[in-house]
């Protein structure tokens, strides 16, 4: 399937570049349809690459490229649920979406993420997988997971680290402060700066400059330069699974969900 | 070092023009979500813009509970 629309996603493949874009309302928050689409996404991968030199990551949405995960959807589908069931199903959704996320990560091919707007937790991780990631000039970024008693899960503490510096990851993380592109660039998160409107336009750019090179070449380059964190990975996973158990998380989700003030995003 | 005024006129000028609303519609003490009808996540776009215009760093939390020009301004200043 070189091409494909989906409810919350779709790829083709643009001069050479298998391009995924997000497009689901209001701002690609990552629940268990998009999850299910994301699976079929990477299953489909394997056929797409002898077409293709890069993968390109996006948003169609105005809002942003994600604004992680679908905080309503993990909230409604724990109650009701004996508490066992829903930390089963948590941990099933995190298993899963690492799955995801893991095999982008490993994926041969250069990746490129073209960010913009708001690009928090699980969507900030989704991005923190690919080898470039390039962002308008009003792209924002957050781990905002403290703020509901949570880490983040979906492989941001191991990916992060694994970028950055530690003290910056802490500052980030204990903080769960949003910090604009200057910043993101500064930290060595960035490394391109689109202006507004123009992320995919340079990531196209990009992943055409990556398709001079020899495919083999890159791939060694990268699994070279990339490592995966796994073990770390797997802990992440059981950390927050830890800390979902506790009843001030549900607190802190009820309170998200049922906000309906214009400041639910800020800290 | 830009006066507090001057601060706060050039937020005034800057949410003006972005939200297309007329900047004599603007006072200092405007609730700014209220005013621009603008919801938090509009609010952070306002934040990355005036982070641009001023090149300063401001970090949301030290916008916790700010819903005013006025005190926006203060904030933004005292990061100058």
């Amino acid at each position: 399937m070189s091409e494909h629309k989906g409810q919350t996603l779709s790829w083709q493949i643009v001069n050479g570049a298998i391009e995924l874009t997000l497009h689901r309302e209001p701002c690609n928050e990552i629940g268990s349809l998009m999850l299910e689409e994301l699976e079929t996404f990477v299953r489909a991968l394997p056929g797409l690459m002898n077409d293709a030199h890069a993968l390109i990551l996006h948003s169609s949405q105005a809002a942003g490229f994600s604004a992680g995960a679908d905080l309503r959807e993990l909230y409604q589908r724990s109650q009701g649920m004996e508490k066992a069931a829903a930390a089963g199903g948590v941990r099933d959704f995190l298993e899963r979406i690492h799955a995801v996320m893991n095999t982008i990560d490993a994926f041969p091919l250069t990746t490129i993420a073209a960010v913009h707007g708001v690009t928090f937790g699980g969507g900030f991780e989704l991005a923190l997988v690919c080898d470039i990631i390039i962002a308008d000039r009003m792209a924002r970024f957050c781990f905002p997971e403290l703020r509901l008693g949570l880490i983040p899960g979906f492989g941001g503490i191991p990916r992060l680290k694994r970028d950055l510096g530690n003290a910056v990851v802490r500052d980030l993380l204990l903080t769960g402060r949003s910090f604009n592109v200057m910043k993101a660039q500064q930290i060595g998160l960035v490394s391109q700066i689109a202006a507004e409107g123009e992320a995919l336009r340079v990531a196209r750019a990009t992943a055409s400059q990556v398709g001079k090179f020899d495919r083999a070449t890159a791939a060694a380059a990268k699994k070279f330069v990339k490592p995966i964190p796994y073990e770390e990975l797997k802990r992440e996973i059981d950390i927050f699974c830890d800390l979902y158990a506790r009843p001030a998380v549900e607190e802190g989700l009820r309170k998200f969900v049922e906000n309906e003030g214009p400041q639910p995003y800020l800290p | 070092m830009p006066t507090t005024e001057h601060t706060l006129d050039e937020i005034l000028n800057l949410a003006a023009t972005h939200f297309k609303v007329p900047r004599d519609k603007l006072t200092p003490d405007d609730d700014f979500f209220k005013t621009l009808g603008i919801d938090s996540l509009q609010a952070l776009d306002l934040l990355t813009r005036l982070e641009h215009h001023f090149r300063i760093e401001l970090p949301d939390y030290e916008l916790q509970g700010v819903s005013d020009f006025r005190t926006l301004a203060e904030r933004i200043q005292s990061r100058l």
